[in-house]
């Protein structure tokens, strides 16, 4: 196997060779071969923190490398920051959303590049048809006129797609576009892509999920601990062979809940109903039990979590812990009653980007203990070390800042903060988003374990096999509404998909 | 896998997108302009008021003071919009105009024949050079803007007492040209006002019209991802501090020319002034939002409490009570407004949140 390039054909459009990238002591690349070919899409694969975004961060001039060469069209590649690549037809979609939350979406689209009018004035009218347009190729309707601030993630990374497309650029990298769409907005994603391709552009594509890395990409690149690994047409490999490569062992890469004795109702939600978002939601959960809540995104499934657990408001029903009754709108009285939720916007809603590892891991138990007038003590401190540990998050320090991690094992860090209030209850909003494989199924076997221990988990999840190999009973949403409920006997892919589509809906 | 299939299609039929015309104005647009009208309301409001009181305040005379009096503030929050937006702030901005309006007492001390216009420009080019400092330090330290700018607040200052050394320059120590300057009308508006409303539509047309006004905002919203965007954060803050600097230099030859009389203290204080009227007329403080527009219309809210308050004789205390709670009401409305501006987008979201 050569570096870069295996069996030969087109030069490459974009090289890079020996790049080394260090933060201090953390050599996040070591020596990285990457060759991209006009017409291909190709794919980047690591474990979280192997060193992916560092290196979409070099190509897009946001990072200087520490050594090694970079080339366009056969000459040597200078970047001296994110306008420079962009002068060079270098498109980006970074993993974090970079986009500004009180301009408007076309606005965002279009900074620095707004379509102008007489003396040099921005045309706005023009922006946000130019927007239209750029929405219409991926079919998706978000008014290029409103603010971005409140899109939800979808969108969110929907107008980063829209932006990087508006490039036209020759070299289109993607980190982890897809992590948060859903299946039709992916296939049109990929739709433009190939498209794309067949202009002569090169494609970077970086995603957990292999099914998305097998259906576009031609190559596969694999990294591991910042080296690189192997470069290989998509045709000589399988699933199993990449994640060999990735992990440097064998690992399943799923984990069937265990049969957990059933216990008393923890979790009881009422009627729950909010004007135009959801209405007349009704479900329990058992200790020992793991109820998933699925559908498609948008059907509500996030927006009921986040009532229940009272960081939104509703207008009617109730929400019962152990029988009690739970005040609403209220997550300090949620979380003092033992429950907990890893929400679905982890970056936003979970993490104190510049406190440590350590300190964020024990932020959501110090809430609860300085209820109780006590200090922090070092139990709490071994305990977030424990579940950092046991969730094998990648850092250098426990005290390095969180905004230093990269994305997946930001994610961790918030499972681990949740985790270690030892909630009776947990309401975990897709568990798995941006994890790799590896973590992939220790997740799995962790809610299994906390379920055998007697905890009530109650799970949204856009996978249908995490769905299908971790309920215990699946409820189906549509448009608001619970219209199915499915014991782990009945549930499978064509029953969840039938009633989340809305076809032949009882309740 | 996905469990996720028509859910966009499925959902946008229920959320057709706004129609041509009305809707296709901006909702922040929209907002921005309620956020402007409140203040004329609140304007309109006190003058009524006053004016039942003491109809001596609708006056030519009184009418044609307020424009002067608020001529100056309106300028400075003018500039500090320009640094708040970038989600900085400026307090040197009394001392800049306190060091420039001395500095043209002097010019004109040392050579009387100075016409007024080179006088205007030296005294613009003096501001620039403090905002230089300001714009330079800040992109050396690394400190935030804070910090630096209240550090040079007492370094401008300095150097202001330094060189009066106590002495003070009188209106007789000045052309006749020049002091007509500060009082003059043109159709019974005063210069000074129109100058300063040359400077409210340039920069407000500056900061919604042109690209890199819009980078301002940008930076102000979300730096890393301006950063990330290719747009050159340093150069652009480096660029309003300056421009910030030259328009305080501006004000402190209008001062010079307004009050002719001039020592080391003139404008001591002033930048809580034009903060507050930054915030009052709806610059968000942690930037990203706010219009030119909205703070010259803080100034002159502020300007006409102070002098409504005078002319219905109530203690000056109050004066600073009342400015205090139109800071805290302006700040409610802010938020009052955002939280509006969530729940309609909620109600839009294609996707749901
Ligand atoms: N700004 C930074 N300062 C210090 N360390 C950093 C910084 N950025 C990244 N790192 C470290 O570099 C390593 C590689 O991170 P990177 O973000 O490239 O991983 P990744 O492959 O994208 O992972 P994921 O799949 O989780 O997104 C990690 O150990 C991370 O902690
Ligand atoms: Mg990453």
């Amino acid at each position: 196997m050569s570096p870069g390039a295996p069996g030969a054909e087109s030069a490459p459009l974009l090289e890079l060779d020996g790049v080394t990238k260090s933060f201090g002591a953390v050599a996040a690349l070591r020596g990285v071969h990457l060759a991209l070919h006009p017409g291909e899409a190709h794919a980047l694969v690591g474990e979280n923190g192997a060193g992916k975004s560092t290196l979409v961060k070099t190509l897009a001039g946001a990072h200087a490398p520490d050594s090694g060469r970079m080339t366009l069209d056969g000459r040597p590649l200078q970047l001296r920051g994110p306008a420079d690549a962009r002068a060079a037809g270098i498109a980006v979609i970074y993993q974090e959303p970079t986009l500004f939350p009180d301009l408007t979406v076309a606005e965002n689209i279009f900074m620095g590049r707004q379509p102008l009018r007489g003396l040099r004035r921005i045309d706005t009218r023009a922006m946000n048809r130019d927007a239209e347009r750029l929405f219409e190729r991926l079919g998706v309707r978000i008014d290029p006129a409103r603010p971005a601030r409140g899109l939800s993630i979808a969108d969110q990374q929907l107008v980063e797609i829209a932006k990087a497309l508006s490039f036209d650029a020759r070299v289109l990298i993607m980190d982890e576009p897809t992590a948060a769409l859903s299946g039709v907005e992916v296939e049109r994603l990929f739709a433009v892509a190939r498209s794309l391709c067949e202009r002569g552009a090169a494609v970077l594509f970086i995603s957990h999920r292999f099914d998305e890395v097998f259906d576009l990409c031609q190559r596969i690149t694999v990294l591991r601990d910042g080296a690189w690994v192997s470069s290989d047409r998509t045709a000589d490999l399988t699933v199993d062979e990449v994640v060999r490569r990735m992990v440097g062992r064998e690992v399943s890469s799923l984990y069937p809940k265990q049969d957990a004795p059933l216990r008393d109702t923890l979790l009881e939600v009422r009627g729950l109903s909010r004007a135009g978002v959801f209405s007349d939601v009704s479900f329990s959960v058992r200790g020992g039990e793991i109820v998933a809540l699925a559908g498609l995104v948008g059907a509500g499934r996030s927006e009921v979590a986040r009532a229940v657990f009272g960081v939104d408001r509703y207008d009617t029903g109730e929400v019962r812990v152990a029988g009690r009754v739970l005040p609403p709108g209220n997550p300090g009285k949620a979380i003092a009653a033992g429950m907990a939720l890893v929400p679905e916007d982890r970056r936003q809603q979970g993490l104190v980007m510049e406190l440590s590892v350590e300190r964020n891991a024990t932020l959501a138990r110090r809430r609860a203990l300085s209820r109780l007038g006590l200090l922090l003590g070092g139990a709490e401190r071994a305990e977030a070390r424990r579940w950092t540990r046991r969730l094998q998050v990648k850092t250098a320090r426990l005290a390095a800042p969180v905004a230093t991690l990269s994305g997946g094992n930001q994610q961790k860090v918030v499972l681990a903060k949740w985790l270690a209030t030892e909630p009776r209850i947990l309401i975990i909003d897709e568990p798995t988003r941006g994890i790799d494989v590896g973590t992939k199924a220790e997740v799995h076997r962790l809610l299994s374990e906390l379920a055998g221990e007697g905890l009530a988990i109650l799970m949204i999840s856009s996978e249908l096999p995490e769905v299908l190999g971790m309920a215990d009973r699946v409820l189906v949403m549509h448009e608001g509404r619970v219209v199915r409920e499915l014991p782990r006997g009945e549930a499978d892919e064509t029953s969840v998909m039938y009633a989340a589509t809305g076809q032949g809906a009882t309740a | 896998m996905s469990l996720t299939d028509t859910g966009a299609s499925v959902q946008a039929a229920d959320n057709p997108p706004p129609g041509p015309g009305r809707a296709r104005r901006g909702l922040t647009e929209r907002l921005l302009a309620v956020r402007e009208l409140s203040l004329l309301i609140a304007l309109a409001a006190l003058i009524l008021v006053t004016t039942l009181r003491n109809d001596r305040f609708l006056s030519g005379q009184s009418i044609k003071d307020l424009l002067l009096g608020c001529a100056i503030l309106v300028i400075l929050a003018v500039g500090q919009t320009l640094v708040i937006v970038t989600r900085n702030v400026d307090l040197s901005v009394g001392s800049i105009l306190g060091l420039v309006a001395f500095a043209t007492g002097e010019l004109f001390l040392a050579a009387p024949g100075t016409p007024w216009p080179l006088a205007l420009l030296l005294g613009v080019a003096l501001g620039a050079v403090c905002g230089v400092v300001n714009g330079g330090l800040i992109a050396v330290a690394k400190v935030p803007a804070l910090v630096i700018t209240l550090g040079t607040l007492y370094a401008f200052r300095g150097v202001d007492y330094y060189w009066a050394a106590g002495r003070q320059i009188n209106a007789a120590d000045m052309p006749r040209s020049f002091l007509r300057l500060g009082n003059q009308t043109v159709l019974g508006v005063p210069v000074l006002f129109l100058v300063a409303l040359i400077v409210v539509a340039a920069v407000g047309f500056y900061l919604r019209s042109y690209r890199s006004g819009r980078e301002l905002y940008a930076i102000g919203s979300e730096p890393a991802a301006a950063r990330l965007s290719g747009i050159p954060v340093g150069r652009r803050v480096f660029a309003v501090f300056v421009a910030n600097g030259a328009l305080a230099g501006l004000a402190g030859v209008l001062y010079a020319a307004r009050f002719g009389t001039l020592d080391a203290a003139a404008g001591t204080g002033l930048e809580l002034q034009v903060v507050a009227a930054a915030v009052v007329g709806g610059v968000a403080i942690f930037g990203g939002s706010g219009s030119a527009y909205g703070a010259a219309l803080g100034a002159v809210l502020l300007t006409t409490i102070g002098s409504s308050l005078a002319v219905l004789r109530i203690d000056p205390f109050w004066q600073q009570a009342v400015v205090g709670a139109l800071i805290l009401a302006a700040i409610g409305l802010d938020r009052l407004l955002a939280l509006r501006m969530a729940a309609r987008l909620r109600g839009r979201s294609a996707h749901g949140a």
